[in-house]
């Protein structure tokens, strides 16, 4: 299957807030509360302005967190930015 | 409506009107030691009436009516008037108030700090505050709290408790039988009996508490203590809210602010002194 690309929320759309091991997603477009766990924010933090696929964010991941025998990273991003979709948060490219 | 009148719990002013003189008495009579401006507008209907204009006098039943009206609501027999007003008030302050982010939770306040308490129905939290309340603490409300967007204060809403069952002979015990309402037996929730709270509480109504502590009490098994997390504690409050999602993102930034800056905890307790003390104990550990 190839890589579907994904597009960040505009900057000013969600209002992030970590809540101990819980993050809380305000989304000012549909003024919906979502409530979410690792790696949902750290997935968010790394999608820049451009749109990427689930590859891109897996590679930048592996630079900034020690991801050894987490699995097969590529396909767990792609599940978490698929979800990310369903809740609205990121767009399909 | 042939009968009226105002009334001020915290920031809110209530009109209530009424087909039948009982009620409205009933009300006066429990809120004669409130500040009253009756020259400010009402923030708040409630409308207590007839279903049909002869059903005043025969066989009388309540209907509940205002500014937000719950279709199903069930009119209640004339007696329990009284009820039928309370619940009417509560419904307009539940789904109308926009001001600040409302808690359906309990508490009290020491040397200008408060404890908030949030459970379901029976979890004890209207009790613990009544009693709490007849001690060093001032009770600022036994259902609802406030929480002002801005400041993260916690106001207060001190209503006459509405006493249930069990908790009825407890308070009887302690206060002075003026400061008790009617004794309405049978209602839907059970026995209920109004306490009117202490004066000092009803003179400091206007007076904002920082939150020192959030507790979610749980009636029955053994005293134990169990600390919670922010993210636990914000999804709890978002569930004891009634207005958060109508307030949008000032409900968002108020309710995260509250949970991180403010410590919660769990407690099960099997009796109220049990449940006093185990405040007590979190209070100074918090106060420390």
């Amino acid at each position: 299957m190839p890589d579907r690309a994904y597009r960040a929320a505009p900057a000013d759309a969600l209002r992030i807030e970590t809540l101990g091991e819980l993050t809380a997603i305000f989304d000012r477009r549909s003024m919906q509360t979502h409530l979410v766990i690792a790696p949902m924010p750290e997935i968010l933090a790394a999608m820049g302005g451009d749109a990427c696929g689930a590859d891109a964010i897996a590679a930048r991941l592996a630079g900034e967190f020690d991801l050894d025998g987490e699995g097969d990273v590529v396909a767990i991003v792609a599940d978490r930015l698929a979800e990310l979709a369903a809740m609205g948060l990121v767009a399909e490219a | 409506m042939r009968h009226s009148a105002r009334i001020q719990v915290g920031p809110v002013q209530f009109r209530i009107g009424s087909d039948w003189r009982q009620p409205i008495a009933a009300l006066e009579t429990l809120y004669a030691g409130y500040p009253r401006d009756d020259a400010r507008p009402a923030d708040a209907t409630v409308r207590l009436f007839a279903a049909r204009p002869w059903r005043r006098w025969l066989r009388p039943s309540v209907h509940i009516g205002g500014d937000f009206v719950v279709p199903d609501a069930l009119p209640l027999p004339l007696s329990m008037g009284l009820l039928a007003a309370e619940m009417g008030m509560n419904l307009q302050v539940a789904l109308g108030w926009r001001r600040h982010l409302l808690l359906h939770a309990s508490a009290v306040a020491r040397d200008g700090r408060a404890v908030i308490m949030s459970g379901e129905s029976g979890s004890g939290k209207s009790t613990l505050a009544a009693l709490l309340g007849e001690g060093d603490w001032r009770l600022m409300g036994d259902e609802f709290t406030l929480v002002e967007p801005a400041s993260g204060d916690a106001l207060a809403f001190p209503r006459a408790v509405s006493l249930k069952n069990e908790a009825i002979a407890e308070m009887a015990a302690r206060v002075d039988a003026a400061r008790l309402g009617p004794l309405l037996a049978g209602t839907p929730k059970g026995d209920i009996r109004h306490l009117i709270p202490r004066a000092d509480a009803i003179a400091a109504m206007h007076v904002p508490a920082r939150p020192a502590l959030i507790l979610f009490p749980r009636f029955g098994g053994e005293a134990a203590i169990e600390p919670m997390g922010e993210g636990e504690a914000f999804v709890r409050l978002t569930e004891a809210s009634t207005n958060y999602i109508a307030l949008g993102e000032a409900g968002f930034a108020a309710l995260t602010r509250l949970v991180r800056e403010t410590p919660a905890f769990g407690i099960t307790y099997p009796d109220s002194a049990a449940g006093m003390a185990l405040v007590e104990r979190l209070w100074a550990e918090a106060a420390r």
